[in-house]
């Protein structure tokens, strides 16, 4: 087990190497440099040159890479084109709403995906799987940004009930309720784009457990359905299902972006879309790295997590 | 899956690892595969209205100049008309008729599922196949380059590159291809790495044909099925991703019409609200097309192999 650890950590080394080359060099695919940002019309050609070489923007690309590497691992990603700060203060002062707004919308995907998923797959074959596999298929079909505009004019202009921007009212303190009301559209519109994909995990998940020797005999020895689906099964079901949140991080980042940006929630995602907007490259760059670093990090917890909630499985 | 998921009763199951074993009434071993792989398509009755949906998508797109009722980029009409006979779906912020353009944007849609999707198969197969048939460094290299391109969220990284790259029709298009292999690569790897230890395999290299043919002509044919699914739920995903970044205005600029841009007006909330014939009609255009697309991928999957319901 611990070897297993150590093994998986020592491959996720040279992944996340290839990860920070691969950012570096997409960024530098980018026209123009950071020394236009600093051009003024009196500035000479000469200047100009003078002020590339001191930013050392005229060595060789590996020797840049290098450099960048070297101060990001001292936790320096630099100053923000857009904002003049260092990137990571800015980046840390959106982290709390995408987590509150992930968090949130991930909790509201299980609690649909759960239940729904043990239905159809206990039911397997009558109407309702049908229904519920049809509506996951129209889960996964929704872009995202339909499902949000079609949520802010239902919920937000027919019947006015929640507030459709931002994450506290403008000029109010904010306060629990306040963020609460904020959060529930954007979350449920997050939250039900990734319960269609779920819902079809559980199925399946739960049809294989069905398919078991020992549920046989649990019937078999007079053990009411109720309690054969729920307990015997469930239990052994939820293994694979606890641990599809690593599958999931991806498909949250990337709504969370288009989310964000409809909701006007000020995240990470609206973070990017603004850098975007902006041409803020080092912002973007850390944007970037830090969403890939949190993938290959949970997909590693995943594996991890596997092993300690399903102790029939050895590593060695 | 487990075993009572296999509900053809009229048909033999048929494995794609040796799919021309049970020819049915003499009939000619390959004819009966696709028959029974037809049929099984057939049956499914959600794969065959969305193949029905898609075919009228794919005509809409060639002939859209002669159904379209005006042109789509004409800019002489009253603005933001409410829709009436001679604008069906009314007008655009500057004047352009919606319906016109709502049939125009199918091109855009089905040009980005199918060019992202040919290039990413392309790749994705090559990388596999080499990954899988040579093995050792070549097989750890290419893996672990998947692996990077899997670390980073699909949009995110996305968003990313077609604005260094400078948003446009066929930069999305070569974004999504140079970023979709993986998934690819690694069920070609996945079928190859199988098909491999196949006798009929061992008797090509037995027979000394080259590496090239042995994968062209004895194991590729035979990943065919997985990989065409894979394609056909691509194919949708793309589409999906073209929308999502025209929507946030990183995708096909105005005043080409894609569904996507179509619908980022309604960003603002009078559109919203006073607006709708601006952005239901292209919003239901993409999932009618979306959603067809994965059907007709679902009933592919439960066609070429009765075993993988999921």
């Amino acid at each position: 087990m611990f070897q297993y650890i150590i093994r998986r950590l020592l491959i996720a080394i040279p992944v996340l190497l290839g990860v920070t080359i691969f950012n570096f060099f997409i960024i530098n695919l980018a026209p123009g440099n950071p020394v236009d940002m600093f051009v003024n019309p009196n500035m000479s050609a000469a200047d100009i040159l003078a002020k590339k070489e001191a930013l050392g923007l005229n060595d060789p690309l590996w020797e840049q890479y290098g450099r960048w590497m070297g101060s990001m691992l001292q936790g320096d990603f630099g100053y923000s084109f857009a904002t003049y700060e260092p990137v990571l203060d800015n980046i840390a002062a959106r982290i709390g709403p995408t987590l509150l707004l992930m968090g949130t919308a991930l909790i509201i995907a299980y609690l649909i995906a759960i239940p729904v998923g043990i239905l159809s797959a206990t039911k397997q074959y009558s109407f309702i799987d049908y229904l519920t596999t049809t509506f996951s298929f129209f889960g996964i079909s929704i872009p995202n940004f339909f499902l949000g505009l079609g949520a802010i004019y239902v919920f937000g202009i027919v019947f006015p009930i929640f507030p459709t921007g931002g994450m506290t009212t403008l000029g109010s303190s904010g306060g629990f309720v306040d963020t609460f009301m904020h959060l529930v559209l954007p979350a449920m519109v997050l939250g039900t784009a990734i319960a269609g994909s779920m819902v079809r995990y559980v199925r399946s998940s739960m049809l294989e457990v069905l398919g078991q020797d020992y549920l046989r005999t649990a019937r078999a020895k007079g053990l009411r359905e109720f309690f054969v689906n729920n307990k015997h099964a469930l239990r052994n079901a939820l293994i694979p299902i606890v641990t599809i949140i690593g599958l999931e991080i991806p498909l949250l980042i990337g709504g969370a972006v288009v989310t964000e940006q409809i909701f006007q929630w000020p995240g990470l995602g609206q973070l990017t879309i603004q850098s975007i907007g902006s041409r803020d490259y080092p912002m973007l760059m850390a944007l970037n790295f830090i969403a890939a670093f949190t993938v290959l990090f949970s997909n590693l917890l995943t594996d991890l997590m596997y092993s300690v909630v399903d102790p029939r499985i050895k590593y060695n | 899956m487990a075993a009572p998921e296999l509900e053809f009763e009229n048909n033999t199951p048929v494995s794609i690892t040796q799919p021309l074993s049970n020819s049915q009434e003499g009939l000619g071993k390959e004819e009966s595969y696709l028959k029974v792989v037809a049929n099984r398509f057939f049956k499914h009755k959600l794969a065959v209205i969305g193949l029905v949906i898609i075919t009228l998508f794919v005509l809409m797109a060639i002939f859209a100049p002669v159904i379209a009722p005006q042109d789509p980029l004409e800019v002489g009409y009253e603005f933001e008309a409410k829709p009436s006979s001679e604008h069906l779906l009314g007008t655009d912020q500057v004047g352009r008729d919606v319906l016109s353009r709502l049939i125009y944007a199918s091109r855009i849609s089905l040009s980005v599922g199918l060019g992202a999707v040919s290039i990413y198969v392309v790749i994705g197969t090559i990388l596999g196949a080499i990954a899988g048939y040579m093995g050792k460094w070549a097989d750890m290299l290419i893996m672990r380059i998947t692996d990077v391109f899997m670390s980073f969220p699909f949009l995110m990284v996305i968003l990313v590159l077609v604005s260094v790259m400078g948003p446009s029709l066929f930069n999305i298009i070569l974004v999504l291809g140079i970023l979709g292999w993986p998934p690819i690569a690694r069920l070609v790897r996945g079928s190859v790495l199988s098909l491999k230890e196949m006798d009929y395999v061992k008797a090509g290299v037995a027979l000394g044909y080259t590496a090239p043919k042995i994968l062209l002509h004895h194991i590729l044919p035979n990943a065919l099925a997985p990989i065409l699914v894979n394609a056909t739920f691509g194919i949708a995903s793309a589409i999906i991703m073209e929308a999502s970044l025209s929507f946030l205005g990183m995708g096909v600029q105005p005043p080409t019409a894609s569904w996507g841009n179509m619908l980022t007006e309604a960003q603002s909330l009078t559109v919203l609200a006073e607006q709708p014939w601006l952005w239901i009609p292209p919003g239901l255009m993409i999932i009618l097309a979306v959603i067809s697309i994965n059907f007709m991928g679902d009933g592919l999957r439960d066609a070429v192999d009765p075993k993988s319901f999921k």
